[in-house]
């Protein structure tokens, strides 16, 4: 294992709604080692975009809440900073980008005044010289004429482009940790297949680590040396891409796999589909969260929730790899 | 385990019987409006409320201890006693007995001022918003025209140019009104009209009047029960500072503005002479309030609790 | 059995070839839908939006027929115009053989009846101040089905069961569900008049993977179970390789490629078919399939490039290609193709590849 650069220990980000209170995020642990791409997958409503939120500290407070865990930044536990220092932090050293790039950008001002202010803000550079390496920025993400560009407003450009600048703008202070946030759900297939070559070729270039959240296993395929699934605010599985992609041992990741239709194999017969839908917070089963909808649950399943153990040089929250599951009936 | 399932079965024939015999005791959008409005208690009672305060207006002469405009120079600017609760005015005319009829000119100015400008700033705004294009510029043209003036002033003239009078009082504010109305339902309309359920019920071959009455109105009908809740208590204070400038409701007939017009002279002499029908006023304003928002909560199902 | 699950057996599908033995469903010819746009005050000329521009095609009965292509390419403005729920600048739509653009009042309203669509987004087609039952009721209560609201109830309970509600839903509002079970009210209220063609726009973008595999079983099952035509407009190659027996590929609002579905998945012809295609990402590692990444974004719909709409991305663009417009040609077994070089170059430059 290589070094880390973020480790998240236990996380629980629960929010307290009028219904109850809901643990989005439920003890989550995981670590992103320096110059390496790990993938959040999951569906919506699992967490994954809670716990990015959290790291950040972005989370609204209340009804939000950050009711225990850790988050180890380069040494140090982000949830102890102040709101001044976790500032500097954000943008500076980690960076995010967002799934919708219109409304991630300030409509009324031009993308060079959203790129300057950054700069000038983080790196204290004067306006003369941010206006030259935001330029320089544009270029390295491939906006063509990007001088042009620099004095347009978001509304000019295409969807491709705008997420390109929040890119630009997101790696413009050469921060540790990127943090994408489902960032090609919104583009179309020839565009994300260009943003997604971008965010490999930036990384290798910059050496940034990235977290890769997102619904789409396609581009966790693409991107991800780790991979975490995540479902009803747990890790489910937790492997290298290597290994889900080869082997998805959680029922769930398994699931997910199979019901996307292929490109090659046959096309006649039905896919095959995880039925029902993800339990609402206030009916979440007793035991593990999947077995309602789990194939191969049993008793036991039903009964408690498994633990994230480790099996065949991975992790897994699942009983099919523990000891109980040979003992237990299936009635 | 079978006899669970059986029981589930059977549960799902008794919907099934419910939704054929009667739908499930669903009573239509409107039904079941009211059935929501009805477990909010605030809003049902400011319901009674109005419903009270209408009254009041209707059956004022049974209810008045006197004739408004009888003159008892006996007892000018008499205190509150036995004989008159709220003391009587300059002319020992009976308080009570003018703030009960002053009911019937403010109530009636405020829901008919706000009925008329309602139909027409309804109608207008939705046919320029449903047909767009030249129909809207039309519209849209004269709703500038009425909008360039500022609001009391252009009462002011119409009330000059007409004459004063109850009638012509009741034109002047809901001229004054309709235009934001129009403009409201004008937006409402534009928006609703691009909806996907709108653009099924017309794949489904629906005709206008249909897409209107099921897909339009009730989508609007929030925005219009708000606008005439607090368009009526408006017109309640509009008719007020009319009559406080002296171009309103005309003595000797009484109103609730004309006499805190004509108190302001003996505010400190005779306090509860203009506190009275300032009472009275703030009383109907938030119970048209209140019980607007009631209505508008319970036309939302997602309000539903 | 129905005729839909013979044809789905014998691995035979009907396209171009079969219409001798049947008359088609609908047939669309030249259709074109410009949008004015809004020039400045001074200016004289007149610009438009060229968001279909002449597309033709034929639809059997119970075929499906995939429109694939990028946002902007005029897919849902194509499916749309075919209901006329955005009036065609131009064009002739044969529905059943009847003229469906000079159709109006009472004749319209019961073609339309026979004519569906299924959108994408479930949250903004379902009217808010509905409950489920009305909802589904709308279509039967339009065209006035029933006399009795028994009837009308009997039959939405029944198309509730058949898209899986539960019935116990009947008075919930659609807020109360999400989102894949949105889609099937969507749908539920799509097949209550019992159609023959449903538009199907977009239908499972919106949901999350689990629920896209249930709503598209749902939706080829109830194409067996009543043998509707569908035009199934998406962006996503894999889905639409899922549900189609043929398939047009759009761009700009030209048709630049259509073939029956293995044919054109086989072999790819048209440059842009071959980059969507080698584009979507798969949930499979080192793949060894090679990447056609097109340069650039999509030119503006307003100013459309000379000669082929597609040569300013095209990886293998000639001079030829910016002067002349290719035609649809017919390449054999009815597939279609509109560049200069299909057929001219090397065979399977990349569908060797995208196998790989």
């Amino acid at each position: 294992m290589g070094e880390k650069i973020l480790e998240v220990k236990h996380l629980k980000t629960y929010f307290h709604t009028d219904a109850g209170l809901s643990k989005a995020v439920n003890d989550v642990s995981f670590s992103v080692e320096k110059k390496k791409t790990l993938g959040i997958v999951g569906e919506s409503g699992c967490g994954k975009s809670i716990t990015s939120l959290s790291i950040m500290g972005l989370v609204e407070i209340p009804p939000g809440q950050i009711a225990g865990g850790e988050i180890i930044f380069e040494g140090e536990d982000l949830l102890k900073k102040s709101e001044k220092e976790m500032s500097e932090i954000r943008g500076k050293k980690i960076a995010m980008i967002f799934q919708e790039p219109m409304t991630s950008l300030n409509p009324v001002f031009t993308v060079g005044q959203q790129i300057t202010e950054a700069l000038m803000l983080h790196e204290k550079l004067t306006k003369s010289e941010a206006r030259k390496k935001g330029i320089e920025m544009l270029k390295k993400v491939k906006i063509p004429l990007a001088e042009k560009r620099f004095d347009e407003y978001p509304h000019q450009l295409s969807g491709g482009m705008r997420q390109r600048v929040m890119i630009a703008m997101a790696l413009c202070c050469n921060p540790d940790l990127l943090i994408c946030d489902e960032p090609t759900t919104a583009l179309d297939v020839t565009i994300q297949a260009q943003i997604l070559e971008l965010i490999n070729e930036l990384k290798e270039e910059t050496g940034t680590s990235v977290m890769m959240i997102t619904h789409d296993l396609g581009v966790i395929a693409e991107v991800a040396d780790d991979v975490m699934v995540m479902y009803a605010g747990k890790v489910v599985e937790y492997a290298t891409g290597d290994q889900i992609f080869e082997k998805p041992m959680h029922p769930y990741t398994h699931g997910l796999m199979s019901c996307i239709p292929k490109l090659d194999g046959d096309d006649t017969k039905r896919l095959s589909v995880i039925e029902g839908m993800v339990p609402s917070f206030d009916e979440m089963p007793k035991g593990c969260a999947f077995c309602p909808r789990c194939p191969e649950a049993k008793d036991i399943c039903r009964q408690k929730m498994p633990k994230l153990a480790e099996a065949e040089g991975r992790y897994v929250r699942c009983f099919k790899y523990t000891q109980e599951w040979e003992e237990t009936g299936n009635e | 385990m079978s006899k669970n399932i059986f029981r589930f079965f059977n549960k799902q024939k008794e919907f099934e019987q419910d939704i054929l015999k009667n739908g499930m005791g669903y009573s239509g959008f409107y039904g079941d409006s009211f059935k929501r409005l009805k477990k909010n208690r605030m809003a049902m009672f400011c319901a009674m409320l109005l419903i009270l305060i209408i009254l009041v207006a209707v059956f004022a002469p049974v209810l008045a201890p006197y004739d408004p405009t009888y003159q008892d120079y006996s007892a000018v600017l008499a205190s509150p006693g036995p004989a008159h609760p709220f003391g009587t005015d300059e002319y020992g005319r009976d308080i009570l007995s003018r703030i009960i009829y002053g009911s019937r000119v403010s109530i009636s100015i405020g829901i008919v001022a706000q009925v008329v400008a309602s139909l027409v700033g309804v109608t207008l705004g939705a046919v320029a918003g449903y047909y767009g294009g030249k129909t809207d510029s039309i519209i849209s043209r004269i709703m500038e025209i009425f909008q360039a003036f500022p609001d009391l002033i252009f009462a002011m003239a119409i009330m000059t140019f007409m004459g004063k009078g109850v009638l012509n009082l009741f034109i002047a504010l809901g001229l004054l009104t309709w235009v934001r109305t129009a403009r409201m339902i004008r937006g409402s309309v534009m928006q609703l009209k691009e909806k996907e359920y709108i653009e099924a019920s017309r794949a489904n071959g629906a005709t206008t009047f249909w897409i209107i009455t099921k897909g339009l109105i009730p989508n609007c009908l929030s925005t219009i029960i708000v606008l005439v809740t607090l368009g009526i208590p408006n017109a309640i204070m509009y008719e007020a500072s009319l009559s406080f400038l002296g171009i309103g409701i005309q003595p000797p007939t009484p109103s609730w503005g004309n006499m805190i017009s004509a108190a302001q002279t003996f505010i400190s002499y005779r306090p509860l002479y203009s506190i009275m029908p300032g009472v009275a006023i703030m009383i109907t304003v938030i119970a048209f309030n209140i019980f607007g928002d009631g209505l508008r909560d319970a036309l939302d199902p997602k309000l539903k609790s | 059995m129905s005729a839909a699950s013979n044809i789905r057996r014998n691995g035979r599908r009907p396209g171009m070839n079969d219409t001798m033995s049947k008359d088609p469903l609908l047939e669309v010819n030249h259709l074109k839908k410009l949008f004015p746009v809004k020039s400045g005050l001074l200016s004289r000329e007149k610009k438009f939006i060229r968001a279909v521009d002449d597309v033709s095609f034929k639809l059997m009965p119970k075929e499906t027929l995939g429109v694939v292509g990028e946002s902007g390419c005029g897919k849902s403005t194509m499916g749309r115009s075919v209901l006329r729920l955005i009036q065609p600048t131009e064009g002739e739509i044969l529905y059943k053989g009847k003229d469906f653009m000079k159709a109006s009042g009472a004749e319209l309203r019961k073609m339309r009846s026979d004519m569906q669509i299924i959108f994408q987004d479930p949250y903004a087609s379902l009217n808010p101040r509905m409950t489920v039952g009305e909802v589904i009721a709308e279509p039967l209560n339009i065209q006035k089905t029933y006399s009795s609201k028994e009837e009308t109830r009997e039959h939405v309970l029944e198309a509730m069961k058949v898209v899986g509600i539960n019935p116990k839903y009947y008075n919930r509002y659609p807020h109360e569900f999400s989102g894949g079970q949105r889609q099937r009210i969507g749908i539920a209220r799509s097949i209550v008049l019992h159609p023959s063609l449903i538009v199907c726009d977009e239908p499972v973008s919106a949901l999350d993977v689990s629920i896209q595999s249930q709503v598209l079983n749902l939706l080829r099952d109830l194409q067996e179970s009543m043998g509707m035509a569908y035009i199934f407009i998406s962006h996503n190659l894999s889905v639409i390789r899922h549900i189609s027996d043929r398939v047009m590929v759009m761009y700009l609002g030209h048709v630049v490629e259509m073939a029956d579905k293995d044919e054109l998945f086989k072999d790819p012809l048209h440059p842009y078919t071959q980059a969507l295609m080698s584009a979507i990402p798969l949930p499979e590692r080192h793949s060894k399939r090679k990447k056609i990444i097109l340069q650039g974004d999509l030119p503006s719909p307003v100013n459309q490039p000379s000669g082929c709409i597609f040569h300013t991305r095209c990886f293998m663009a000639q001079d030829i290609c910016s002067k002349e417009k290719p035609e649809l040609r017919d390449m054999g077994n009815g597939h279609m193709c509109a560049c200069h070089f299909c057929g001219k170059m090397e065979k399977g430059i990349c569908g060797e590849k995208l196998q790989g």
